[in-house]
């Protein structure tokens, strides 16, 4: 994983955003629409993040698992916006060389036919930044 | 040309075993206008200062050095000892040869010749010195309080009860404040009327208390000891003299539509009204928005009905122009507007309520007679949902940064209240933080969950929607990783407080300053709490920060304190090095004005020399706190700081770099 | 023309205000902190109350820096001074750079009355820097100079 320069400082600087402002109020948590289907919630994510826990985020499926709705980055009260964070770890996993890239024929697979596809949205988001 | 003597301490050996002492007092005889220069050991002791008097005396000295400690330590006892022999205790300066040489240097060489330094540029500035008298400004004996909450109104008390007459102007047509719309008072839940009443009462009936009810505060001008103030009078088109408060012409109004503002609007009132039954003074008023006789000039049912001939429609706006030695800010706060905040829905939902609104639905005088009923449907709630922190400690526009410091305890109270008057009901509290710091705040809280049996969920409120009646809301449990919906009866928000707008127009007319938040900022933050940076005024309550009704209390009182002493004075002695403005070389460009922070310059037209009429600058010398930000502002030179003048510092300056 | 002293010892000129800078200092003394006895204090009652014609007085009669110390933004005794000293400062310094006075030998610091230790270490760093730019030649009038060495 040291490949993958995912330390909490890099998270910061692709998000823009300082899970340190968190105060752990789980206003997020409480606004997810998917939070059933999420292994790690919104607030765990800040956390996790804050703390530099970051292996198991990379392992959880949970990342992919964000709608990128924003209805935290519009409620949370201390502008941490969890999406955010998500969408920077999300990056980072994608950018990473080498290792881990989903082949074009495993993605009718991985599509989940209730949920929008992420990793397109993701992109989008990108490049609407 | 002065008659300086120099006087070389040598602070036993703090000075003295640094500072070639002997070598300080031969060199401050080759400095221009200096006579005499001794040293002693101890120049702060009584034979001291006794040395620098006979001194002064024999040889008719008319300025004072003194090389000593720093003198922010004995500027002032040295200046004293030159006063009590005649010599203008202005004319003495002080050079700081042990703080600022001995301690922090080691070599006596290089020590010696920073003392001497030193000592030269204060030889040069009071080659310079001007004797300054301190000015004397009298004192008004007669406080404004501005605001009649409980903080205005213990003040108040506390102020006449020392013997000088109090001013409270309150805007709404009685006093009382915030205190008299709760219910119970946290954490003793004795009623807030039976607690605040008497003492709205004991302030009506106080011969030293005059009670401006109904009214705002224009504009304020002067300064400490001496402001004056006017104070707008709105009509209440009722004669205050005739009003006996009986009701009637409330009971007869046919308007009816109108908000209740006491009940927070849950009900509605008549144009004409009083505002509460124990209200302060009790007077009608007619809100003329409502009033069918003002807007279609037909009706005149209270009119006709007054047995004591009070209604007046014709009432005008009336101005109170009044001097005042102190002014006591007491404005208070207001909860926040909720409708930036969407996700509560408070605007939407006629069950979601603010804990304010929840007092009034509490309380005996309240819209529903004190039973606890659902605003919607009047139906009493099985399932009530306490939401803290709303709109406090966020940084969305729509928040407030600040924690509200009050909602943790009075969530805690109306829970308890709830449980212990509907035990069938259940109640949940979602909370960030419990914040109970206080004598048996605690105990208090604890008390609604160990006894009580109210739910305390650790996370927030995301969404709150109206499903059929019931209140869907969707919260956080983060202790249980969870999310919890609740189909809630009703839901409670606490909401943050902030500043009475009028804090703002206030703290301008008052030249106060007031933080990014609205709230007053105190002259120190630790050790001067009750004080605004401007002299002559005060802060009491809410308006400075969030308090409960036992710390506003204690801030109303320490406020009084400061106040009776301030007006306990005859006269005030001003500080005498404060800015002056030369007219033959201003030029009335307006500069200085903008930079003083105390307002304390203004301009008048003055005939300098015949015939020469100009405007100029003139400074209130017991505003003015000689900062000296005018006088580098001015671009003609004319403006001059008294004590520290240009040529002084500039000497000063000559002095060290020779 | 001039034989650079060995041991060159710049002359400083530092204001500071009474309220806090100055308290700093005197802490800094009680606290026995070092600093060099090149800096010469003059207290004035707030860092607004330094005219910038002080400064350029200093080095016009020969000082080598200057260095103006007030209470930190916000925290001004007289609520302002200090922000209105700062601008005021930003400007000249600019200017004074202009003019060939480094910008090495102006400074504006702000030291409350409990940083005694910041106090004495911005002076050691300021001398340091200023002795290591050499004395000031550029403003300096030189018949202040020849006044000096009349004497």
């Amino acid at each position: 994983m040291a490949n993958l320069n995912l330390t909490s400082e890099n998270i910061k600087r692709i998000s823009g955003v300082d899970a340190r402002k968190c105060m752990r109020c789980g206003k997020c948590t409480a606004s997810c629409p998917n939070f059933e289907d999420m292994e790690y919630h919104p607030h765990q994510f800040v956390y996790f993040i804050e703390n530099g826990k970051l292996d198991k985020l990379l392992e959880s499926k949970s990342v992919f698992k964000c709608l990128s709705c924003f209805a935290c980055v519009e409620r949370c009260p201390r502008q941490v916006e969890p999406a955010k964070l998500i969408e920077a770890v999300r990056l980072t996993v994608i950018r990473q060389q080498g290792a881990n890239h989903l082949l074009p024929d495993e993605i009718p697979a991985a599509i989940d036919e209730e949920m929008p596809q992420q990793a397109l949205v993701a992109a989008f988001r990108k490049f609407t930044k | 040309m002065q008659k300086i003597g120099v006087f070389i301490c040598w602070c036993g050996s703090n000075i003295a075993a640094t500072v070639d002492v002997k070598r300080v007092a031969e060199a401050a005889l080759h400095e221009p206008g200096v006579v005499y220069s001794a040293d002693y050991q101890y120049m702060c002791s009584e034979s001291g200062q006794t040395l620098i008097k006979n001194a002064i005396k024999e040889k008719g000295l008319t300025g004072v050095v003194v090389c000593s400690c720093s003198p922010r330590m004995h500027e002032a006892t040295f200046r004293k000892a030159a006063e009590s022999c005649g010599l203008n205790p202005y004319m003495v300066e002080i050079a700081n040869i042990r703080e600022h040489v001995s301690w922090i240097h080691k070599d006596i060489e290089e020590a010696t010749e920073k003392a001497v330094i030193l000592m030269r540029a204060a030889v040069a500035k009071v080659n310079l010195n001007q004797s300054l008298t301190a000015g004397k400004s009298d004192v008004v004996k007669r406080a404004l309080v501005i605001g009649g909450g409980i903080a205005g109104i213990q003040t108040a008390i506390d102020i006449a009860d020392a013997g000088y007459e109090v001013d409270i102007v309150e805007k709404k047509p009685t006093i009382g404040g915030k205190m008299s719309q709760l219910d119970k008072t946290f954490p003793t839940l004795d009623c807030a009327a039976c607690i605040l009443t008497p003492k709205m009462v004991e302030a009506a009936s106080h011969e030293k208390i005059r009670i401006i009810s109904y009214s705002e505060v224009e504009s304020v001008s002067g300064f400490v000891g001496n402001f004056t103030a006017r104070i707008k009078k709105k009509p209440r088109y009722v004669n205050e003299a005739l009003c006996t408060g009986c009701g009637i012409c409330a009971e007869k109004c046919p308007s009816r539509k109108s908000k209740n503002e006491f009940n927070e609007g849950m009900d509605t009132r008549g144009a004409v009204y009083i505002p509460f039954a124990q209200a302060v003074p009790k007077l009608a008023v007619i809100d003329p928005t409502a009033c069918i006789k003002f807007k279609t000039g037909k009706c005149g049912l209270c009119e006709r009905n007054c047995t004591a001939k009070a209604i007046d429609f014709n009432q005008k706006e009336q101005i109170i122009e009044e001097k005042y030695g102190a002014i006591v800010v007491a404005t208070g706060f207001n909860p926040i507007k909720l409708d930036g905040l969407e996700e509560y829905g408070y605007s939407q939902n006629a069950d979601v309520i603010t804990s304010l609104e929840l007092e009034r639905l509490m309380n005996a005088a309240g819209p529903t007679g004190g039973v606890l009923l659902r605003p919607s449907d009047r139906q009493h709630p099985h399932k009530i949902v306490f939401v803290q922190c709303v709109g406090s400690r966020g940084l969305r526009p729509c928040d407030k940064p600040y924690c509200s410091k009050i909602c943790c305890m009075y969530t805690a109270k109306h829970s308890m209240l709830i449980r212990e008057k509907y035990p069938d009901t259940e109640v949940y509290v979602f909370y960030i933080d419990v914040r109970t710091p206080g004598k048996n705040f605690d105990e208090f809280y604890r008390r609604a969950v160990e006894q009580y049996g109210v739910h305390y969920v650790k996370g927030q409120v995301g969404k709150i929607v109206n499903d059929g009646g019931k209140l869907i809301v969707h919260g956080s449990d983060l202790l249980m990783n969870e999310q919890v919906i609740i189909d809630a009866d009703l839901v409670v928000l606490a909401a943050a407080i902030e500043p009475d707008p009028t804090a703002k127009s206030v703290a301008t007319m008052l030249t106060a300053s007031i933080d990014t938040n609205n709230f007053f900022t105190e002259a120190h933050p630790k050790l001067r709490p009750v004080e605004s940076p401007t002299a002559g005024v005060f802060l009491s309550g809410v308006c400075q920060g969030p308090k409960d009704i036992p710390e506003t209390v204690a801030q109303a009182s320490a406020a009084a304190v400061k106040v009776v002493g301030l007006l306990s004075k005859d006269q005030l002695t001003c500080n005498p090095c404060v800015a002056g403005s030369n007219e033959l070389l201003c030029n009335g460009c307006s500069s200085c004005e903008k930079v003083c922070p105390y307002g304390a310059i203004s301009y008048i037209t003055k005939e300098v020399r015949r015939g020469d009429f100009r405007r100029v600058a003139f400074v209130n010398e017991a505003v003015c706190q000689g900062c000296g930000a005018c006088t580098v502002t001015c671009p003609s030179g004319a403006m001059d700081l008294k004590g520290f003048t240009n040529k002084q510092i500039m000497a000063e300056v000559d002095a060290i770099c020779k | 023309m001039q034989v650079e002293n060995k041991e060159f010892k710049p002359t400083i000129v530092a204001f500071c205000c009474n309220w806090c800078s100055y308290a700093g200092a005197d802490l800094a003394g009680t606290g026995r902190m070092q600093y060099p006895a090149n800096v010469k204090i003059i207290r004035v009652p707030c860092s607004c109350r330094v005219n910038p014609t002080f400064i350029l007085r200093a080095f016009q009669r020969g000082a080598d820096g200057v260095i103006m110390c007030g209470c930190h933004p916000g925290d001004c005794h007289y609520t302002s001074g200090n922000y209105y000293a700062r601008r005021r400062m930003t400007m000249l310094f600019d200017f004074l750079d202009y003019l060939g006075i480094e910008k090495g030998r102006t400074r504006v610091e702000w030291v409350s009355a409990a940083e005694g230790a910041r106090f004495a270490s911005v002076m050691n760093e300021f001398v340091k820097n200023v002795t290591e730019l050499g004395p000031n030649k550029r403003i300096t009038d030189l018949r202040c100079k020849m006044e000096k060495e009349g004497e």
